[in-house]
């Protein structure tokens, strides 16, 4: 077996040109993440820049209202560029500036990661190129100017679906033409290794500090840790820390669009089958020929085909639990958590706060339990496409 | 013996190189590709890859990107596939390999995969995001059943690598010619030199190049480097620059002639 295994998931599956490049990043990652110097400035950055660490919110109205378990918020969407990406993205450019590439690219759906990647890019002084689909650059135009206000070059991609797996598609071969001064800042816990391994340990802080602030505020570990996957990188960030503590419930939350049992969703892990794409052996949404099915969310970040590698494996191995919220369930959860608490989440974290409604309402807690939900991102980038899918009309302009 | 070594034997023999023509099964129907082989090994292909057609060919450029979508809008599956090789092998014995992405051989199982291949004819299966260290998961079928796994080499691998690679490949090599996907190039700015330096150390089987060659003058500027040539997307072109079936089959025909003067 290849390396970057989790289970029989993962590999690399990338053509020849890549390998070396991939040989590189991975030797590169291996002495960075044992350098002190290399982790004290990106600690610096996520301290000084990113607003980390991020907030562990008491959400004390839900909890009422709920009458169940005590809900804490983990809030991501108070970062800098208002997501988890952020964490991911400053990773990897330090990484970048350590092995020297003056250029960066990215593969981007609605455009979160893009911001991201060219956040980072012109804070480091480094070139940006956003791959994103041509339906998606229409989609979110707002993500595409700021973008290119941030200097970034943004290609929209027309190649498949013109959506994020053919972003991606575009990204890896944009990368095999100019791997010598180039680095991929890839988006999510996929492709091939090292990058599941390394966006899950940029990530991971989101879990640690899960831990921290949980065992202050109530001294104990959370029952349960819910989190939203299309990737999985938000949702591997908060799993990774508390994998080792069997008491922790690991609870993912799929795009189910129309629902599980139409074809317009994107439930990989309820749905999906063994395959290899973009580099990776994970579950994908795949047709009888192997072909990848076009998939479809109202959350553009978690309209993807496939799942990080590991997600597969917590899965198979029963460590973690993953279950399908539709479109409506998701679009209930974003209005309930705006007039509870206040809070805007972003549609894709929609699907987690979905998801720990339903599982309170179920009676799958105690009164005493403690369940965090990992807010991913915030939801100011949905208000519209929440006002269209309610009926209610908005003009863009004032 | 298979095809594809027995036919660069008969080569050596002659003192030729070998022209490897591809296109992709379906584009634009299974009937076209079919007279598309006969007519290519007429005008002087010594080998054909017929892609099988992914909707993620990652590997690929917007050529073999449009003719994968033209195929797989037709309907066109392994299945399909197999049935034009059996008929196919009525008429000819070319060797002939498959280019295509590992998911669909996953999908449709390894062990039944070689299986079929070894059953209807097909000689060898050229993969391009199965790489070295990723195939022992097709070896025991591709030993048991005797259909090659052609392994790629780039102008990235290193010395280390091509040294492994040239170990276990099989059929022959395919050395990349350049960086990026697939598709024409007006120039090539791989140090060949070098690279073969590196490749005929450890090379023991015959060396193709492929990746960007579209022309007759492109031919003789990379002969001397290699055992054989590989020409994909400048024949994809020839299928688009006819209308019809019959001007399609003989453009594709003059063209693979054209290419064949120079080996």
């Amino acid at each position: 077996m290849s390396k970057g295994r989790f289970g029989e998931y993962g590999g690399q599956y990338a053509p020849e040109t890549l390998m070396n490049a991939l040989d590189e990043l991975e030797k590169a990652y291996n002495e960075a993440k044992n350098d002190p110097e290399f982790l004290k400035e990106l600690d610096f950055y996520y301290k000084e820049y990113a607003n980390r660490p991020s907030l562990l919110y008491f959400a004390e109205k839900m909890t009422a209202d709920l009458g169940g378990p005590k809900i804490y918020l983990k809030r991501e969407d108070l970062n800098h560029t208002g997501a988890h990406k952020i964490n991911n993205v400053l990773g990897q450019t330090l990484l970048a500036k350590r092995m020297g590439k003056t250029k960066v690219i990215a593969e981007t759906g609605a455009g979160q990661h893009g911001v991201a990647a060219a956040t980072a890019a012109a804070l480091f002084g480094m070139e940006c190129e956003v791959f994103m689909g041509e339906e998606d650059t229409r989609r979110q135009e707002l993500n595409v100017f700021r973008m290119n206000l941030l200097g970034a070059k943004v290609t929209a991609v027309s190649s498949g679906t013109g959506t994020l797996k053919d972003a991606c598609n575009e990204a890896m071969r944009a990368w095999t033409a100019r791997a010598d001064d180039t680095f991929y800042v890839l988006g999510s816990t996929m492709g091939p290794h090292p990058y599941p391994t390394i966006v899950r340990d940029f990530q991971s802080v989101i879990g640690r500090e899960i831990k921290e602030q949980c065992m202050a505020k109530e001294g104990r570990l959370p029952s349960c840790v819910i989190a939203c996957v299309g990737g999985g990188s938000n949702a591997m960030g908060a799993f990774y820390e508390f994998i080792p503590d069997k008491s922790v419930r690991l609870v993912g939350a799929e795009a189910a669009g129309d629902g599980v049992d139409t074809d317009r969703h994107a439930a990989t892990l309820t749905c999906g089958t063994v395959g290899v794409l973009h580099g990776m052996k994970s579950i994908f949404l795949q047709d009888k020929d192997g072909g990848i099915m076009p998939v479809y969310s109202i959350s553009a970040g978690l309209d993807y085909p496939g799942v990080g590698p590991e997600h597969a494996n917590l899965k198979a191995t029963g460590r973690g639990e993953y279950y399908p919220i539709t479109d409506a369930e998701a679009v209930d959860a974003f209005r309930y958590l705006t007039r509870v608490e206040g809070i805007i989440p972003a549609i894709e974290s929609s699907h987690a706060v979905a998801q720990a409604v339903k599982m309170v309402r179920a009676g799958e807690f105690k009164k005493d339990d403690i369940v965090v939900i990992n807010i991913s991102g915030r939801g100011d980038k949905d208000v519209y496409s929440v006002a269209k899918y309610m009926g209610v009309e908005i003009r863009e302009q004032g | 013996m298979n095809r594809v070594d027995k036919k660069f034997a008969e080569l050596k023999s002659a003192g030729k190189k070998a022209l490897i023509t591809f296109v992709t099964a379906g584009d634009p129907s299974l009937d076209v590709t079919e007279r598309l082989v006969l007519e290519m090994e007429k005008n002087g292909a010594d080998i054909v890859e017929l892609g099988v057609p992914f909707s993620d060919p990652i590997a690929e450029g917007p050529v073999i990107q449009r003719a994968n979508i033209r195929a797989l809008t037709g309907g066109v599956n392994l299945e399909k596939i197999f049935g034009l090789v059996e008929k196919l092998r009525l008429e000819t014995q070319i060797p002939l390999v498959l280019l295509m992405y590992f998911n669909s051989i996953l999908s449709y199982g390894a062990d039944a995969f070689f299986a079929k291949c070894a059953e209807v004819g097909i000689d060898g299966v050229i993969i391009p995001d199965l790489p070295f260290e990723e195939s022992g998961e097709i070896a025991e079928y591709t030993e048991k059943y005797g259909v090659y796994q052609i392994s790629m080499i780039a102008p990235t691998s290193t010395e280390e690598r091509i040294s492994k690679i040239c170990e276990s490949a099989r059929g022959f090599l395919y050395c990349v010619s350049s960086l990026g996907v697939t598709g024409t190039r007006q120039e090539f700015k791989t140090d060949f030199g070098s690279l073969f330096g590196s490749i005929n150390k450890y090379a023991k089987i015959p060396r193709c190049i492929g990746f960007g060659i579209s022309s007759p003058e492109q031919v003789r500027e990379l002969r001397g480097y290699c055992d054989g040539l590989i020409v994909g997307s400048a024949v994809i072109k020839q299928i688009g620059s006819a209308p019809d079936d019959d001007g399609k089959v003989a453009a594709v025909g003059r063209f693979t002639k054209s290419l064949a003067a120079e080996l």
